[in-house]
């Protein structure tokens, strides 16, 4: 198939996905003068960002002014069990509150204080109510403001494009190439810089909270041009999906809920948090109902609800509750806030759960419970990048968002997901900017590497076997639920290797009916080539981590190990095989360390 | 509600979706196991795995809350992920067809640029300078209505039933429709903006041709009050402007955004 024709456009820089980073990133590059793309799959607009619910947390202490970027710093790094890399935590609590400001200039609309600022509300892990927000649909509030920014700009957006591989040349980055969804034809970008801002891989996983787009796309295309990746094995299970009925089975119920007032109960209405409250948090979480329920409204004198400890810590139990035979008939627990606060206010606080629970579960929450559990929502790891210019290992790739490892340690806090695609979303662009500003022009792509690529990915419409792709994916997802899944150990690892090699196998073998044009069939047989190695790579991480912290948890090693404590454990591809290594953390500064160890 | 299944029992779905592309096509007919609480977006991917690698179809978030998947179940302009099957009669047949106003890509995927290509015209948010204190001070009372404008998921169903371009393609290059008159909406009536959007509604957004039939209302699975909320009030603004002789004069006179 050599010699497949495709189009070709020049970019300074550019950015791959139009999620909240990507956008932020894509800005930011326009700013600084480069002629700027981005790239998307879907439609603009569409991207994970429009179904973040809570908020973006930000230090900017207009509820509790007690808040300032130095306790958000300290709950970052303790609800990260202190694996984060510290500067990229640090850059994050210190420039958020612009961020969000930002927004404002850009037209958001976020709710409001009695006095007319920006009003916050509690999360997990959070000492004060730190989220800015719109209701429970805070996502669409920030990329649609983004979009409309990046539109008003000028900025070539390229929309149901799917980019499949980075283009090299001496060593650094110089393209990208893929097909547009619509009409199959192939498309090739030469540039002096890409911004990876694609999200997650969260699609590995049977029940998730994560849409299609979720197949690790920038994380297996960066480990192919031999970035490093990092922390792969730490996946965030959500602790409050939907688990009924089974067709919403892990769509996401906000941390809101219980932000703002609501609890869990097991079937016997206990309260069971109070039973899970780790030594790491004893000191500021409250042991008895009373003193939970008051912090909501006095925070100086009563310790945080453990219904709202970390996401990893509250998995964790509703996991063990179920186990021990508490858990409700469809396999979770409850959570309740229709007898913790009147129906007007569920309806102004929480209105899309509210529709959500109706419409798909016939459940009224501002009259019944709802039924939660886990879904997999997160992943910590990703592309390793440099704190403070968001470069990969590779010149020229640089990688922000859920895409990049390193913020968020072992576990990522709610509200920082959304703070850390516009910080570092930033940062991407601005560096990926400077470095295209001053760089030479990349040499036009290598042909014969071109038609390698041209080859690839319309390889699966030769005749080369039965295999339907729908069905590789699904094995994947209940292998990866199964045996890599919110309790992991060595045997049943091991024999998720077994599988995604026999998956690998399989995915060589793929028949795809129908041509070229916006044909899914062909899209997913393309995906399962991150998909896959991205579930590798967190297998193996898994194996290698032979510890529990954080969103990684061990049958086999129950317990912390100081071994595993301040290193990442580093994935990178090399010759075809990906091999897993421990390298040490940077070093925390002794200021910075004070204020972590600071006891409140 | 009726019952019409539930999980397992050998229930099964039976649906007749659009296949095809501009060139022409046909409705056929797939049946496949049904579960309970299944909406009609499962059913169309259980066809993608089981019959019909090849189906085009767009989603997204599979929650209501992106806006992608639109279609029009047994004639009805709707997301597909907020249908539950459950609410069809048992044994029925459900048809689904691509939304009909935009021009067809291939199954149920439309060309839907012209949203996009209308969303560029619109003249972008220009904020007042900042208080005398560097904040922005903005009341809740003051921003619930714009609050309501921002709920829009861009699924563009008001878009699709709105006969301006229904059912007069030719209306297209002069009319902005209900989406966008909505957006306008937000920026005109948000308590920073200071730019002014009469001229552009009456004329590159054609707001004259809409005569508010409200179908844009009834499909909007935000429940945002579009004709009500938005359009009415900007046609006052528009007639007050342009057509009252007592305000152009005070209009003249230096008076601006109302």
């Amino acid at each position: 198939m050599a010699g497949e024709s495709y189009e070709t456009h020049d970019y300074d820089v550019v950015v791959v996905g139009a999620g909240g980073a990507g956008l932020r990133a894509g800005i930011e590059a326009h700013d600084k003068g480069c002629k700027t793309a981005i790239i998307c799959k879907s439609l603009l607009g569409k991207a994970h960002t429009v179904m973040a619910e809570g908020g973006i947390a930000a230090a900017m202490g207009n509820v509790w002014p007690e808040d300032n970027w130095k306790v958000h710093f300290r709950d970052t790094m303790r609800g990260g069990k202190l694996l984060n890399n510290w500067r990229m935590a640090q850059i994050h609590a210190q420039q958020a509150p612009d961020r969000v400001l930002e927004l404002e200039e850009w037209g958001a609309l976020f709710d409001r204080t009695d006095e007319g600022l920006i009003l916050q509300r509690d999360f997990g892990g959070h000492r004060y109510a730190r989220l800015a927000h719109v209701g429970d649909r805070t996502g669409l509030e920030m990329i649609r403001t983004l979009q409309q920014r990046a539109v008003a700009l000028g900025i070539d957006v390229f929309m149901e494009c799917n980019i499949q591989h980075l283009l090299m040349n001496d060593g650094r980055v110089t393209g990208a190439i893929g097909y547009w969804r619509e009409s199959g034809e192939l498309i090739v970008f030469n540039c002096k810089a890409v911004v990876l801002a694609t999200g997650g891989s969260g699609k590995c996983w049977q029940v998730t909270s994560n849409s299609w787009e979720y197949s690790g796309d920038g994380m297996g295309m960066a480990m192919e041009v031999g970035a490093d990746l990092i922390d792969m094995e730490k996946v965030q299970f959500h602790p409050t999906g939907m688990v009924w009925p089974p067709s919403v089975r892990g769509i996401l119920v906000t941390e809101g809920v219980r932000g703002d007032g609501g609890t869990l109960l097991n079937s016997e209405g206990e309260r069971f948090m109070f039973n899970y409250i780790s030594d790491f948090f004893k000191a500021e979480t409250a042991d008895n109902e009373t003193e939970a329920d008051a912090w909501y409204q006095d925070k100086k004198n009563n310790r945080r609800t453990p219904d709202l400890l970390p996401r990893d810590e509250v998995a964790r139990a509703i996991n063990a509750e179920v186990k021990a035979g508490r858990g409700t008939e469809h396999g979770g627990v409850y959570l309740d806030i229709a007898n913790r606060r009147d129906a007007e206010y569920i309806m102004r606080r929480l209105p899309s759960m509210y529709h959500q629970f109706k419409e798909l579960a016939d459940v009224d929450i501002t009259k019944e419970a709802m039924e939660v559990g886990p879904t997999c929502h997160y992943i910590m790891g990703g592309v390793r990048v440099d704190a403070d210019t968001s470069a990969t290992t590779v010149e020229g790739l640089y990688a922000a968002g859920e895409v990049a490892g390193g913020l968020h340690g072992a576990n990522r806090l709610g509200g920082n997901s959304l703070s850390d695609l516009l910080v570092f979303g930033r940062i991407a662009g601005g560096s990926a900017a400077d470095y295209a500003l001053g760089a030479a022009a990349a040499a036009a792509p290598d042909a014969a590497e071109v038609d390698r690529l041209t080859t690839l990915m319309l390889e699966p419409f030769t005749d080369r076997g039965e295999e339907n792709p729908y069905a590789i994916h699904m094995d994947l997802q209940r292998t990866m639920h199964n045996l890599v899944g919110i309790i992991r150990t060595e045997s049943e690892m091991l024999k998720a290797m077994e599988e995604i090699a026999v998956y690998k196998e399989r995915a060589a073998r793929v028949k795809v009916e129908g041509g070229r044009r916006f044909n899914p069939g062909w899209h997913l047989a393309l995906d399962l080539r991150c998909l896959l190695g991205v579930a590798e790579a967190a297998t193996l991480s898994a194996l290698e981590c032979k510890e529990s912290r954080g969103g990684h948890t061990r049958d086999d090693y129950p317990d912390p190990d100081s071994k595993y404590g301040s290193v990442n454990v580093v994935t990178r591809k090399q010759n075809g095989t990906i091999s897993v290594s421990l390298e040490p953390l940077p070093e925390m500064p002794e200021e910075l360390r004070k204020i972590v160890e600071e006891q409140v | 509600m009726a019952e019409a299944a539930v999980a397992g029992n050998g229930a099964e779905a039976k649906m007749r979706v659009w296949r095809g592309d501009a060139s022409g096509g046909e409705f056929r007919d797939y049946t496949v196991p049904l579960q309970e609480g299944m909406v009609v977006l499962d059913v169309i991917h259980a066809i993608q795995a089981m019959h019909a690698g090849d189906l085009a179809v767009r989603w997204n978030c599979k929650a209501g809350k992106c806006g992608s998947c639109s279609a029009e179940v047994n004639g009805k302009p709707r997301l597909m992920c907020m249908t539950r099957m459950n609410t069809f009669e048992p044994g029925e047949t459900i048809t689904v067809a691509p939304i009909k106003t935009f021009p067809l890509i291939r199954d149920l995927v439309t060309d839907v640029s012209y949203n996009y290509e209308k969303a560029k015209t619109i003249p972008p948010f220009k904020p007042k300078p900042k208080e005398a204190d560097g904040t922005r001070r903005m009341y809740q009372e003051d921003i619930d209505r714009v609050q309501e404008f921002h709920k829009c998921i861009e699924c563009y169903l008001c878009q699709d039933v709105c006969h301006v371009i229904r059912d007069h393609d030719d209306n297209k290059p002069s009319f902005a429709g209900p989406r966008f008159f909505v957006r306008v909406a937000s920026l005109e009536m948000h308590p920073l903006d200071t730019d002014d959007r009469l001229e552009f509604l009456r004329n590159e957004a054609g707001l004259g041709f809409c005569n508010i039939t409200k179908c844009c209302t009834e499909v909007c699975p935000e429940h945002i009050k579009i004709t009500d909320n938005s359009i009415i009030p900007m046609k006052e603004r528009v007639v007050t402007r342009f057509y009252d002789p007592i305000a152009r004069l005070l209009g003249a006179l230096g008076g601006k955004k109302s």
